[in-house]
């Protein structure tokens, strides 16, 4: 057994903050927290944040289909750079994560990867929003989350019919909730539509998607969560309207969980202006008010989880008209500089909506986002949350580059990223 | 033309007077003596048309117009004629919509008498015969310009002149009605 | 903006009377007997058309005759972009082989704007999607100048399926920035989701604009352009938008009728109104060849700076 001492920094979780040195074993646990430890070999976290490392709810890995986009490799070593230890994977791949199979093959191809690679299956057989995935099945090779990501469930019998399934899942997962994530977009309003619906998209001649296209499901799914006592976690909330209903909800007791992208609470739909398919985007950016709307979410606890939506996609496809090219953009690399630079928050509640509130969501609380102590899993990241640098897609881990804040000066930088005990990102480089 | 334009093109330049080469009497004299000499060398006024020169020639064509019409009665059309999108240094110089060109009458077989202010290098001239054939054929072309300052860069020779005017090719020629003036452009 | 003609917002009220200025001097070379002047002599200019437009097509290409340019058509039915080569590499095969000017139509908003990030050439804008048609509101307004003279303070009408047309997103902004008001009468879905921003007014009542109209300006129907039908039927949309004698007998007679075509008759306008001496349709076809010289010649002979040069010694 060998060890790494993390040493001098501040430990931050969901207990609170405090300065101790932190030494995990590579058998993937930590060892000891307290003043003046040593190890095998030390990692400086002087001036820097201990955190449990960050979970991202959401992200398209792109593997099996379009590896020239993003493999599961490159993908998982862009989330230990931007100290995720977990990330839950979409299942909008090709093949689609439907089967026992697919989700069998996400997980040995992410075996070696830098970060846990959670693989979340499909509601529907291809998520054509007909037929249900065999969910138990799935459930138990340890899928939590459902969804037809890149598509919202159109028919609301099938949702019903869904969420009363996973409801009596939850026998096979030892109590962990079954969550069905729900894209929400009523593709009637959406279609023929690439950002959008408003100024913006009237004066570009750019077909719009309508806000109330998202919160017309947001609101059947809030009655669907509460007709079948079913959990629902809206993904990628994006406008006002939404986090008015998710906020009420909840203040209802209904068990409904959100999310929001780093994208969705700092940019608008006038970045559409150049019509730069890097700024497409589904759903689209919104207007500030919608941001603002976002950001007070976020603040007050109504949102739950910063989610990257991380959606890699080649240089060529963003090349493409704005019509045609393909929605999405990187997002796990510059997720917390750009949380910590935009949100006025204090760095305990980016953490918290980072990293233990998004374990919570996709019942892996057990192994990420835990407060770090003796016998915890030891995945952690060491932050420095001040260090300023400017983003560029050409010095990420994708092979794509689509980041919408190519050349953003931004604040607050991973330094170290530990992931089972074993040292994946050190001084900022990874390690594989 | 050639002077006038290219001081309109030259924004930061101002012309400088500093000699006068011919009063207002001089330059009436001048285009007296010109208009009898196209009416020398054609027979009287016949099928003779002018066309001046956008923009230092129109004024010209005019007065020598008048003068003919005064010497032999009778009318004589006058026409204007904007070389820009003729030149060969497009990109040089502005183009100015104001400077219009009016062929009043059908050239085929006329005798068109170009007329301008100032000879210089001979391009603008070139460009005013191209752009003569896009009205019709005339069956002769003839020039008349007021100063001849030499430094011609194309074999063109002008058949009527006001004033042999011998110049350095730095300094510039300023025509009008009220006068000639040698001088320098800063 | 001194390379590409993308919008007319690029332009202001200046450039677009000084364009329309030059356009007649253009429209002068047009009368002569052999109407062709030797400008662009040696300048290369492509065709890249997405869409079908033979008119269009054939309006740009007269004119870059008429100033001696060499023209290249990249046909796309024909070409490598059926064997799925992506729009960039067309784009720069075709600046490779040596072109001043490349003029864009296509089906997508905003594709000349990403063709002129990746080239050196000029980049003409001649329709993107429902975006804007900029030398088509050029030619609508010297259209519109040369029979009512100055514009400051005339009404104009536009009719019709505002929301897909890329006519009326150019024509609003051009004959607002020249000092005219503009009134954009539609159902409304054919009205665009937001008009925050817009210098216009709004009506559904076409009988009572009418009657207040210098211009009226009838918008093609774009059965094409639209997913689904967004009026009930071609019948009612006429009878409560289409100019039939009726209606054209409301305006004034000095009021013009015009329409970018090619027109529906029997839709948006019945086909006696389209041939009243005060529809001035076949002008504002004529006319395009004239501005869209003027256009060609400031990207490439002179640049659109020297413009603002010459407007500033003016």
């Amino acid at each position: 057994m060998t060890t790494i001492a993390v040493r001098g920094g501040t430990v931050i979780d969901s207990t609170g903050s405090r300065r101790a040195d932190v030494v995990v074993s590579d058998e993937g646990v930590i060892l000891a927290v307290g003043a003046g430890l040593d190890g095998d070999r030390r990692l400086d976290a002087s001036g820097g944040i201990v955190s449990p490392g960050l979970v991202d709810l959401h992200a398209h890995l792109r593997q099996p289909g379009r590896e020239d986009a993003e493999t599961i490799a490159t993908g998982a070593r862009g989330a230990a750079l931007g100290g995720f230890t977990a990330v839950v994977a979409m299942p909008n791949t090709t093949p689609v994560i439907d089967t026992a199979a697919v989700v069998t093959e996400v997980r040995q191809l992410a075996a070696d990867a830098c970060c846990e690679v959670y693989p979340s299956a499909a509601i529907t057989v291809g998520r054509k929003g007909e037929a249900l995935t065999p969910m138990a099945e799935l459930v138990g090779l340890g899928v939590r989350i459902f969804t037809d990501d890149g598509d919202g469930v159109q028919d609301a019998a099938v949702m019903r019919n869904a969420l009363e399934y996973a409801r009596g899942l939850g026998h096979l997962t030892g109590g962990q909730p079954v969550v069905l994530a729900q894209h929400c977009e009523v593709a009637a309003l959406t279609r023929g539509g690439y950002m959008h619906e408003g100024e913006w998209s009237s004066r570009l001649g750019i077909g719009g998607q309508p806000a109330e296209a998202e919160e017309l499901m947001v609101m059947r799914d809030i009655a669907l969560s509460r007709l079948t006592g079913g959990r629902v976690h809206f993904q990628h909330l994006s406008t006002a309207g939404s986090v008015a209903m998710v906020r009420a909800a909840k203040n209802a007791g209904l068990p409904v969980t959100a999310e929001a992208t780093p994208h969705h609470f700092t940019l608008t739909d006038e970045c559409c202006a150049a019509y730069d398919p890097v700024f497409k985007v589904h759903p689209p950016l919104r207007t500030a008010a919608d941001t603002a709307a976002v950001r007070a979410g976020l603040a007050d606890g109504t949102i739950d989880a910063i989610a990257t939506d991380h959606a890699p996609h080649t240089t060529a496809d963003k090349e493409k008209p704005f019509d045609a090219a393909p929605p999405g953009m990187l997002g796990l690399e510059t997720a917390f500089a750009v949380a910590r630079t935009e949100l006025d928050l204090p760095v305990e509640a980016v953490l918290a909506l980072m990293s233990w509130r998004p374990a919570a969501v996709a019942g892996i609380a057990d192994r990420h986002g835990g407060p770090v102590a003796p016998g915890a899993p030891a995945n952690l990241c060491v932050i420095d949350p001040d260090a300023e640098w400017t983003v560029s897609g050409a010095a990420m881990a994708s092979p794509s580059r689509n980041t919408p804040f190519e050349g953003r000066a931004v604040r607050g930088r991973v330094r170290h990223t530990i992931r089972r005990g074993e040292a994946v990102v050190v001084d900022g480089e990874a390690q594989a | 033309m050639a002077d006038r334009e290219r001081r309109m093109a030259v924004p930061a330049g101002v012309f400088r007077a500093r000699t006068r080469v011919m009063d207002a009497a001089d330059v009436s004299r001048a285009i007296r003596r010109m208009a009898h000499e196209i009416l020398e060398r054609n027979h009287g006024l016949g099928s003779v048309m002018l066309i001046g020169l956008q923009t230092g020639g129109v004024h010209l064509a005019h007065s020598i117009g008048t003068d003919l019409e005064a010497i032999e009665g009778g009318r004589v059309p006058v026409g204007s004629l904007d070389v820009a999108l003729h030149r060969d240094d497009i990109g040089l110089r502005p183009v100015l919509p104001q400077a219009v060109t009016d062929i009043p009458v059908d050239l085929d077989d006329r005798v068109v008498v170009l007329v301008d202010d100032v000879l210089f290098t001979g391009r603008t001239v070139r460009a005013a015969l191209d752009a003569l054939h896009t009205w019709g054929r005339p069956r002769a072309v003839q020039l008349a310009v007021m100063v001849d300052r030499g430094h011609r860069e194309l074999p063109i020779r002008p058949d009527f002149v006001g004033k042999n005017l011998p110049t350095r090719k730095d300094e510039m020629v300023d025509v009008g009605p009220d006068g000639v003036d040698l001088g320098d452009v800063s | 903006m001194s390379r590409h003609l993308l919008s007319i917002s690029d332009l202001g009220a200046d450039r677009i009377e000084a364009i329309l200025d030059l356009s007649e001097k253009f429209a002068e070379v047009g009368q002569r007997k052999i109407p062709r002047v030797p400008a662009l002599r040696g300048k290369t200019v492509a065709w890249l058309f997405y869409e079908d437009s033979t008119r269009t097509r054939l309006s740009f290409e007269t004119a870059a005759k008429r100033l001696s340019a060499d023209t290249m058509n990249f046909s796309v039915s024909t070409s490598s972009v059926n064997k799925g080569e992506s729009l960039r590499d067309t784009v720069e095969t075709i600046d490779a082989m040596g072109i001043d000017a490349i003029v864009v139509r296509h089906g997508c908003a905003g594709v000349p704007h990403q063709v002129g990030g990746w080239i050196d050439a000029s980049v003409i804008n001649a329709g993107d999607g429902w975006h804007e048609h900029p030398t088509q509101a050029l030619l609508d307004l010297y259209t519109a100048r040369t029979r009512l003279g100055d514009l400051a303070g005339k009404k104009v009408t536009i009719v019709g399926d505002i929301r897909h047309s890329r006519v009326a997103r150019s024509n609003v902004l051009g004959f607002s920035a020249v000092g005219a008001s503009v009134t954009l009468v539609a159902p409304g879905p054919l009205l665009p989701p937001s008009l925050e921003g817009w210098p216009v007014s709004v009506s559904h009542d076409l009988d009572a604009t009418l009657a207040d109209t210098d211009i009226c300006y009838l918008l093609r129907m774009q059965q094409e352009r639209q997913k689904r039908a967004l009026v009930p039927s071609l019948r009612e949309f006429r009878a409560t938008y289409g100019i039939d004698a009726r209606r054209a007998d409301l305006l004034g007679d000095d009021a013009l009728i015009m329409h970018p075509g090619p027109m529906n008759r029997g839709v948006e306008i019945d086909g006696d109104v389209a041939d009243r001496p005060n529809a001035v349709i076949t002008e504002q076809v004529a006319n395009g060849v004239a501005v869209r010289m003027a256009v060609l010649f400031l990207l490439l002979g002179s640049g659109l700076d020297q413009l603002d040069d010459q407007m500033a010694a003016a």
